[in-house]
């Protein structure tokens, strides 16, 4: 029930959706029967949803399925000691990044955690690329030499993979001042954890962001725990939406488990960024089914509530059930997508464990730009 | 009795100023908080405030006056019932108090009589043009001339950071960078290193050339999360993809009397990272030639300067596009006796004891290091096999130091060519003290590199 009360508890919806630029404090308290709504558990069942065609409804379904379907199969190559060091999933998470990522333009940025492997797949990076950086072989997207937490493609607009906790927030926000000095109309999208939420240096951004009007959409994919920490034994306030409200930065609730509602709210936020209106934030509510990294045996959560996610809230069967209601796919249909999916996955596993262990050469490369050789190892 | 006025210590490092201004005059009643008179310091213009009430008796310096030592009675006040008479007496007392802001640097006993106050002549880069011309420039304005020559020559660079804008630089090293490129390319911060470092490294990702002021280096501990992890490692860990065209710039080291948080060496910190360059000019030659080496570099370059340097003057050579390269030292002083290596203000002091040590017929080769990283060690050991010894002069803690980079280095590239174990010499092994004297005994100092110097030559 908890993701229930905190989905639908927070906000008059209504408002919020057709509001998203409303100024803190002046947030009317909520009323008694919004009130007893929460207590009810009432689904909003207001939030705009993106009115998706049957194609992008199946581009969705295909997007979300590559990743949970990559992120299963990375979970058990880690487990045959094919990947090593530390492992992110982003399973149950899929929603998020495939509806803000279909909302983007070309020339967008993108950066987030080290729970990245969805954002790039997401970002059109070829599977077999990241699955061969999570082996730490010289096809992979940094050559081996990044690993899970490390991965960029400029080439698709996707600027990290950063490993220290809320770092590419300010690094995000930094690309959107570029965007602002070069006069494009770009928006970096920063994401970040309910853990990173906490950070200090969140807050250095947002002020900068909204103190010059830079173009960055913070997207804050709260999946309820950082590591092992439930969000309300972290931050005293919880509604991660209105970290913004000293600065003024607006920010809106949003259903992370529904990528209807993911890629609506998105298209609202990129318009208020692009038109030089400033930052925005977008909560994303969501759930990670698996644990913090692979060595999490998570055992601060009650199976229970992880299975009545799966079963009620997971976003893959959400479309999976739209598809089959709307009659764009019979069941046949979907297994054959399923089976295409799985035999890209499967190549790309196959192809990270072919692919060639760096060159020892490979050590002393990439230190420094080309033009200025790296001082040569020494004794 | 009058009351003397005396002109004031108006920053940490000032020693002398200009009495810009009078802006009352003889005869005028004065009264607690009336702005008395403009003086110029190393840094800015100033009011100085009466503290005391009465009618200006005379005035002592005119307005105009420049090199005003601190200290020095400018005017004088008088009180009630006291008159034109009582002025003399004053005037021409003796100061009684202490001097508030005296340097380290002057507190050491004097040199011997043999040697006059050191001369310090740097030899000029051998592959200078024969004829060049030189202009004398401060190291602050040196620095302000790299930053406005690249941000002429190149539209993606900017400079960021606390104070750089409106103030001109809390050092006054930005001086008329807002006036000529306006408020898109100097942008003043909020006080907030950690955010704006991280926004200058998406900036530079994004393909800009930010330059970040730290309003020193002892704030950008903050920031160091971001400096080594976000600058100095993503073109390796996103192989090769991603460059980080970014300097990090501002005062390093000791000042004057600001005690241990604000008094800290980072040369040895950075040089540690692999990714990074560092740089610790000396001259206002060398910050000019090498700060805009550093913009114009695709790598993350930290830069580091020294307060006490801003205002000393140095021959530049008067050259279109001055640039210097990155990862050369220079010998500063020839010499074939003892070789003593040093970086940032701590040439100075080895230029000191070289003379010191000229004055004992020793010959000491000084050679400035200028970059930290990389190492110019090929110029290091060059000297070593001339001279056979050598004393690191760092004006830094001694652990895990410059020094002892350089000092395993020799030994074990340049082991043979000793004839004694590499010395060196640096700041003592405490937080720096606040107490004049106690900072005197923390600092390098140039009879502590003279001894060390005969030690290694077996003299003394």
């Amino acid at each position: 029930m908890r993701y229930i009360e905190r989905i639908t508890g927070l906000y008059p919806r209504e408002k919020m959706a057709k509001k998203p630029a409303r100024k803190a404090g002046t947030r009317k308290p909520a009323t008694a029967r919004q009130k007893a709504g929460r207590k009810r558990g009432r689904k909003s069942g207001s939030a705009a949803l993106y009115a998706a065609s049957a194609k992008e409804l199946t581009a969705f379904y295909r997007s979300m399925l590559m990743i949970r379907r990559f992120e299963e199969k990375a979970g058990q190559m880690y487990g045959m000691g094919l990947i090593g060091g530390f492992c992110h999933l982003y399973i149950g998470q899929e929603a998020v990044v495939v509806g803000v990522q279909d909302a983007l333009q070309p020339g967008d940025q993108v950066l987030t955690s080290y729970r990245d492997h969805g954002h790039m797949l997401a970002a059109g990076i070829d599977p077999k690329a990241v699955m061969a950086e999570l082996t730490g072989r010289s096809g992979g997207i940094s050559r081996g030499k990044g690993g899970s937490m490390h991965m960029f493609s400029l080439d698709h607009g996707f600027y990290g993979g950063h490993g220290i906790v809320a770092a590419q927030v300010p690094i995000g926000t930094g690309l959107a001042f570029a965007n602002k000095y070069n006069d494009s109309d770009a928006v970096a999208v920063t994401y970040f954890g309910d853990g990173a939420a906490n950070q200090g240096q969140i807050f250095e951004s947002f002020n900068m962001a909204k103190l010059w009007s830079l173009p960055v959409l913070y997207v804050i994919e709260n999946n309820q725990y950082a590591m092992g920490t439930s969000i309300d034994r972290a931050s005293g306030v919880t509604e991660l939406c209105r970290r913004g409200d000293s600065f003024n930065i607006p920010g809106r609730l949003v259903d992370g488990m529904n990528v209807l509602e993911v890629r609506a709210a998105t298209e609202e936020a990129l318009a208020h960024c692009r038109t030089g209106k400033g930052p925005m934030i977008l909560e994303m509510k969501t759930y990670r089914y698996r644990g913090h990294s692979m060595s999490d045996p998570a055992k601060y959560r009650s199976r229970a509530e992880v299975q009545e996610m799966r079963a009620e809230h997971d976003p893959i069967d959400q479309v999976k059930r739209r598809l089959l209601a709307d009659k764009i796919f019979d069941e046949a249909g979907l297994k054959a997508i399923d089976k295409e999916i799985k035999d890209q996955v499967t190549a790309s596993a196959e192809f990270a464990q072919e692919s060639p262990e760096p060159e020892a050469a490979a050590l002393y490369t990439d230190i420094l730009a080309p033009e200025a050789a790296p001082e040569t190892e020494r004794g | 009795m009058a009351i003397q006025i005396l002109m004031p210590a108006l920053s940490p490092t000032m020693e002398e100023g200009t009495l810009a201004k009078w802006l009352v005059k003889e005869g005028d009643v004065i009264t607690s908080g009336d702005m008395l008179a403009e003086i110029e310091t190393d840094k800015a213009t100033m009011e100085l405030e009466a503290v005391d009430e009465g009618i200006m008796g005379k005035i002592l310096v005119p307005e105009g006056t420049e090199n005003v030592a601190i200290n020095t009675p400018i005017a004088v006040i008088l009180e009630e019932g006291e008159d034109a008479g009582d002025i003399e007496d004053v005037a021409a007392s003796p100061v009684t108090e202490a001097t508030p802001a005296q340097e380290p640097e002057a507190a050491p006993a004097p040199a011997p009589a043999t040697v006059a106050a050191p001369v310090i002549e740097i030899l000029s880069d051998p592959d200078l043009p024969e004829g060049t011309t030189t202009q004398r420039l401060s190291v602050r304005e040196a620095l302000r001339d790299a930053m406005a020559e690249e941000m002429r020559r190149d539209g993606n660079v900017f400079l960021m950071g606390e104070e750089v804008a409106q103030y001109e630089g809390a050092y006054k090293v930005s001086q008329g960078l807002l006036a000529e490129f306006g408020d898109k390319r100097v942008i003043d911060t909020p006080i907030t290193e950690y955010g704006f470092t991280g926004l200058g490294i998406g900036a530079a990702f994004a393909g800009l050339r930010p330059i970040i002021e730290f309003m020193t280096f002892n704030f950008a501990m903050q920031a160091i999360d971001h400096i080594v992890n976000s600058a100095a490692k993503t073109r390796y860990m996103s192989g090769g993809q991603i460059s980080c065209p970014i300097v990090f710039r501002g005062p390093n080291g000791a000042a004057a009397r600001v005690g241990a948080q604000h008094s800290q060496n980072y040369a040895s910190w950075y040089s540690h990272v692999p990714g990074l360059k560092v740089i610790a000019p000396y001259t206002a030659a060398d910050a000019k030639g090498l700060l805009k080496a550093a913009i114009r570099d695709d790598n993350p370059v930290v830069f580091l300067e020294n307060e006490l340097l801003y205002g000393e003057a140095f021959d530049v050579p008067d050259i279109e596009d001055y640039l210097l390269p990155i990862g050369k030292a220079r010998v500063t002083r020839a010499g074939g006796d003892v070789t003593l290596v040093a970086y940032s203000i701590a040439v100075g002091v080895a230029l000191e004891a070289a003379g010191l040590l000229a004055a004992e017929g020793i010959e000491a080769e000084v050679i400035d290091l200028r970059t930290i990283r990389p190492l110019d060690m090929e110029t290091v050991i060059a000297s070593v096999q001339k001279t056979n010894r050598c004393v690191m002069v760092e004006e830094g803690w001694p652990q895990s130091g410059v020094g002892a980079e350089i000092s395993a280095r020799l030994m074990t590239e340049a082991f043979d060519w000793l004839d004694a174990p590499v010395a060196r010499v640096t700041n003592a092994d405490v937080p720096m003290p606040y107490a004049a004297n106690l900072e005197a005994l923390a600092l390098v100092s140039p009879e502590a590199v003279a001894k060390a110097a005969k030690a290694v030559c077996y003299r003394g």
